[in-house]
Formats: C-alpha cells, sequence, structure tokens
C-alpha cells in the first residue's frame, strides 16, 4: 500500500517539471500497470458512481463495497483468487439487496433495512473467514486499503474488460435508467421496466464495486464512486456535462493520488479519498455560495450576533 | 361508515355553468365505461361505473379517501385490470396507446438535491423510456414547445430540485404535454400547491383543454378551483359512481342517493358549493401523504 522502501529504489522526487515527474512515474512497470489500472477503474467509477448518486444508492454501493472484504478473505481461505471471490460477493449482495428490498412497490426505507442487515452479516463473515484463515494473512489491511502497487498485467485486463462491459450496459440502459431514476412513478407508467432497471443496475454496481475494490481497497472504493461524481453534479446540472465531468474528475484524482503517493511516501488510498473529498467540499461550498450570493455573509453575522 | 361532522368544500354549480350543460352524454365518447368493477386485493373498490367523457372535455373526479379515485385513473392507464365490465380510452385498450395519454402521479415534491434540470425533466416525456444514452439533443422544439405551452421558459434550465412547487408541477405537465397527448390524466395536480398557484395551475389546464383541445380528466381533492371550468364530474363514493354535469351531480339529491345518507348541498353568496354530511371512511391518514399510488383505493 506504501512505495517500497527507498533504499530499493532510486529516490523519487518531484520536480514540478511536468516531464520529468512523468518520466520518472512512468519508469517502472508496477507503476505502468497502476496508472492503467487507476484510469480504467475511474471511467468506470466515473460513470456508475453518477448514477449512483442521482439514485441516491450510495448505501448500497457502501455495503457492496463491505462485501469484497468477506468475498476477498473467504477466496483465501478456499485457496482461490481473490477477484473470484469480490466477484461472487458483491454480485450476490447487489441480488439480495435488488430482490430483498423490493416488493412490488419500492420502499426506500425497507431496502434501507436489508442493505444495512446485509453488510453486517458481510462483516461478520469476513472475520470469521479471517479467523479461520490459519495461516498469517501478509498484509490483509492491503484488502481494505488498497494495493496499487502488486497489480499485474492480467489484472489490467480483467480491469479493462469488465469496464467495457459496465460501460456497454450504460450505452444501452442509460436513458431510461435516468428516467427510472429522477420519477420512478411516470417512468413506469411510460412502460419503463423500473423493476428489471433497478436490479440490473445495482449488479452493474456490484461488479463495479468488486472491481474497484482490488484497487482502491475495500473501504476506499467509495472515494472513486461518490466523490467524483456528487463534486460533478454540484458543478452542473446539465446531464452531458455532468457525466463527463464526473469521468474527467475521477481520472485526475487518481492520477494525483498515485502521483503523490510516489513522490511522497504516504498511502495511496489516503491521497486518493483526501484529494476526492477536498474536491466536493469545494464544489458543495460553491455550488452553496453561488445560489445563495449572500450565504456567507449571513453566516458571518449570525456568528458575530451569536459571539 | 361514519358520518364526517366536518363540512366538505366542493364548489359553486352556478347558472352558467347549469347552461352549459345541455346534454350529460358527449357525442363521440374519448373515455368510456361500462357496468365496471375494479378489484383490489379481493375486495370490489367499486363496481357498475358508467361513465363517458366526450373530446376535449375538463372532468374531476371527486370522492372521499379510499373511495377508488386513484384506481380508477390506474383503470385508465391500463394499469389495473377490470373485474368486470368494459373499458374503452380513445377506442381502444387502455394503456396500448402511450404517447396519446399524458399522465401525472399523484406526488411529493422533487428532492431539493436532485440536481437535473427540469429541460432535461421534459425531454424524458419524449424519450424517456427509449433504450439508449440521455446525451443526444433531439426533439428539440417539441421540448421548447411544451415548457412555452405551460409558461415555464423562464426558469425550465434550472435544477429542478430548487423550483417552487408550482413550477415543478407546470414542468411536469409539460412533460405530460411533449409527447402531444390527445388525454391527459392527473391524480391530485393541486394537492400540494398554494392557493395562487392552485388558481394558475387550474386556468393552465383549462387553457390546455380548451384552446389546444386535449381532454383533461383530474382526481381532485378540493373541488373549488375547478369549478368554473369543469364540463363533467364522477363522484365516487360507497362502492358506486355518479357521474354527469356538476348541475346533475353536486346535488343533495344526487349524492343522498349515491352515499345512502342525507347529504345538503349549500350555495354561498359567491356561488361556492359547501357539501355537508359526506361520509368519511375511518381516519386512514396514510391513504394521502404515503404518496404510493396502492395506497389509496
Amino acid at each position: 500500500m506504501t512505495i517500497m522502501s527507498a533504499s530499493l529504489l532510486p529516490v523519487a522526487s518531484l520536480t514540478l517539471d511536468p516531464l520529468s515527474d512523468l518520466m520518472q512515474l512512468t519508469a517502472f512497470p508496477f507503476m505502468v500497470n497502476a496508472l492503467e489500472a487507476g484510469t480504467i477503474v475511474a471511467v468506470m467509477a466515473g460513470v456508475v458512481g453518477w448514477f449512483m448518486v442521482l439514485r441516491r444508492e450510495s448505501f448500497a454501493g457502501h455495503t457492496m463495497s463491505v462485501m469484497a472484504f468477506p468475498g476477498a478473505t473467504g477466496a483465501l481461505l478456499i485457496g482461490l483468487p481473490a477477484a473470484v471471490g469480490y466477484f461472487v460477493f458483491c454480485g450476490a449482495s447487489a441480488l439480495v439487496i435488488g430482490l430483498g428490498g423490493s416488493g412490488a412497490h419500492r420502499h426506500r426505507g425497507e431496502e434501507s433495512a436489508v442493505t444495512g442487515a446485509v453488510q453486517a452479516f458481510g462483516l461478520a463473515c469476513g472475520f470469521l473467514f479471517l479467523g479461520l484463515y490459519q495461516g498469517v494473512l501478509a498484509g490483509y489491511e492491503n484488502l481494505l486499503f488498497g494495493d496499487f502497487l502488486g497489480i499485474t498485467r492480467g489484472q489490467v485486463l480483467l480491469l479493462a474488460v469488465v469496464t467495457l462491459l459496465a460501460l456497454a450496459f450504460f450505452t444501452i440502459v442509460g436513458r431510461p435508467l435516468l428516467f427510472a431514476s429522477v420519477d420512478e412513478q411516470i417512468a413506469r407508467a411510460s412502460g419503463v421496466p423500473v423493476r428489471a432497471l433497478a436490479l440490473a443496475f445495482l449488479l452493474a454496481l456490484g461488479l463495479a464495486v468488486a472491481a474497484t475494490a482490488q484497487i482502491t481497497g475495500v473501504l476506499l472504493v467509495f472515494a472513486l464512486l461518490v466523490a467524483p461524481p456528487a463534486t460533478a453534479q454540484q458543478i452542473t446540472s446539465r446531464i452531458c456535462a455532468s457525466l463527463v465531468l464526473s469521468v474527467v474528475l475521477a481520472v485526475m484524482i487518481t492520477w494525483v493520488g498515485l502521483a503523490l503517493a510516489y513522490f511522497y511516501d504516504y498511502p495511496v488510498g489516503f491521497y486518493i479519498t483526501t484529494v476526492a473529498f477536498a474536491a466536493y467540499v469545494l464544489a458543495r461550498v460553491g455550488r452553496a455560495v453561488i445560489d445563495d450570493p449572500t450565504l456567507i455573509a449571513r453566516r458571518l453575522g449570525l456568528a458575530d450576533a451569536s459571539a | 361508515m361514519s358520518v364526517a361532522p366536518a363540512v366538505r368544500a366542493t364548489g359553486p354549480v352556478d347558472g352558467a355553468t347549469g347552461s352549459r350543460e345541455a346534454s350529460s352524454e358527449p357525442a363521440g365518447a374519448v373515455v368510456r365505461l361500462e357496468g365496471a368493477q375494479a378489484r383490489i386485493g379481493g375486495r370490489a373498490v367499486w363496481s357498475d361505473v358508467s361513465l363517458a367523457i366526450g373530446a376535449g372535455e375538463f372532468t374531476a373526479i371527486l370522492g372521499p379517501n379510499g373511495s377508488g379515485k386513484t384506481t380508477l385513473l390506474r383503470v385508465l392507464l391500463g394499469e389495473v385490470q377490470l373485474a368486470a365490465g368494459g373499458v374503452s380510452v380513445l377506442g381502444g385498450a387502455p394503456g396500448a396507446e402511450k404517447g396519446l395519454v399524458g399522465y401525472l402521479p399523484q406526488r411529493r415534491h422533487f428532492d431539493a438535491g436532485i440536481r437535473i434540470r427540469g429541460v432535461d425533466l421534459v425531454r424524458l416525456g419524449l424519450e424517456g423510456a427509449r433504450w439508449g444514452l440521455p446525451l443526444r439533443r433531439s426533439g428539440r422544439e417539441r421540448v421548447q414547445r411544451a415548457i412555452e405551452r405551460v409558461g415555464a421558459s423562464e426558469y425550465a434550465s434550472r435544477p429542478i430540485g430548487r423550483l417552487s412547487g408550482g413550477e415543478q408541477q407546470r414542468l411536469l405537465i409539460a412533460q405530460a404535454l411533449v409527447s402531444d397527448p390527445r388525454v391527459l390524466i392527473l391524480d391530485e395536480p393541486l394537492d400540494s400547491l398554494d392557493l395562487p398557484n392552485q388558481t394558475a395551475v387550474t386556468a393552465l389546464l383549462a387553457r390546455i383543454c380548451k384552446q389546444q383541445g386535449v381532454t383533461v380528466l383530474l382526481v381532485a381533492h378540493d373541488v373549488n378551483p375547478l369549478l368554473p371550468y369543469l364540463d363533467r364530474v364522477v363522484y365516487l363514493g360507497a362502492g358506486r359512481a355518479a357521474a354527469g354535469t356538476p348541475g346533475e351531480v353536486i346535488t343533495g339529491e344526487a349524492l343522498s342517493r349515491l352515499y345512502g345518507v342525507p347529504i345538503e348541498v349549500l350555495r354561498t353568496a359567491n356561488g361556492r358549493l359547501f357539501v355537508a354530511g359526506l361520509p368519511e371512511p375511518p381516519a386512514h391518514h396514510s391513504d394521502r401523504h404515503a404518496g404510493h399510488d396502492h395506497h389509496e383505493r
């Protein structure tokens, strides 16, 4: 999760000369793999997350990201690649949330209760698997906080395939999914298969989470799934611009996070979440001020009055 | 069934309205029910309902909570099948011609956090059900025209969550109108609006109905703002319906017959009507506030 110790590597230092920095960043294959995988994941997270934020399904997304933890430990326990565990557990939880949380008419409250139950059970399973696993699980915090540096060509390829599948899915269902997300009732009356779309979206989200978790770790999936779309939606309410901006932001956040982690020896997950969170806070504050220019004055005025 | 002590407001049937009501049976009916019965969960919501609504008519569906107003709309949309009797919309089966019937469900407001522009919401009414990406900028003229029809051009490019209830309602009407429907079905479109907006939206619907020839059917809880424009009234209650012109239906005699209890219709000096003694089902508040259409029977 951190850059290898300095003794193994030539000392990398940020020169602020773009060309020299870029050359340093791409000097090692592991870093090229990391940049490629990060970019692919960011593109997918930017799109899937955009719909997730619009549909108010962040809790479901969070739960699926937690499911990557029992997925990885479970796979380890029976000797399968961690990626298999990610996809199986994330996909299964998507099905449970999608089917269990929706009756003839979807009640958000009910879905949230099912989601919470799934999350608690998933976490418990993860710890059980960890307990059952007799050997020492080296670097299991990488499961939680991500491991950009051990990415293989095979993983990059897998990510690319998953991302292409996800993008193809959204190319087909994008418009009706948007309709169902904004106005479920009218969409249903217009003939949009609202329930089927809701389930299909949760499955796509599970797929995206499983893929993203391998890069950012279980706990930091959220940085890429939530922050860029939420930031983009604050900046513009145009659908097309907001989707594109969400992807651009996700890619930029990933690059900046990776570069910082390369030059300064702290966990990459920390950099990515910090940059993502900062972008969201900026956009949110900016939006509040633009929508209501007197906001700051009033807040300060209130502070003065109470002081 | 208890007799509610509360006086329920309906509205005026004045001389002018009465004179329009020459015939209670329209010539070419756009919406027709004959001996219809709807059942939900094994229980008959209403039975033996017959009505006919002509092209370009303005119709209000009235009745106490739980009397089956929304169910009637869902029958007309093809979402609920009749248990008995017949129904036709635009001469065919309900739900067959989705583009020709615009629909506005009962609703709460859009969440303030929804960052989708009004104009994009209207466009969804045109092509939202079609597969593909929501990126194409097709149908611009039709979207623009629908927005102009409801007078929402000024704020249509702002995020829907930032608009007032009246503005949101106008854009939703534009969304329902964008496919150029011949019938517009609205479930309590005035319910969450303040009085000036109720008046304005009613006038807008009446204009769409009278000037553009769209048949408008709406469920209303308070019929007062509608009465100057109404051609036809459907009163639901006690598992039955009384349909006809306001002059025929909103009378003490007709409503007493429908509900089987004595009901008085009082006329105020300014022409408003108050229906006194209308039976209400036992208090069942979730009906109108849960916002889920299956609660309203």
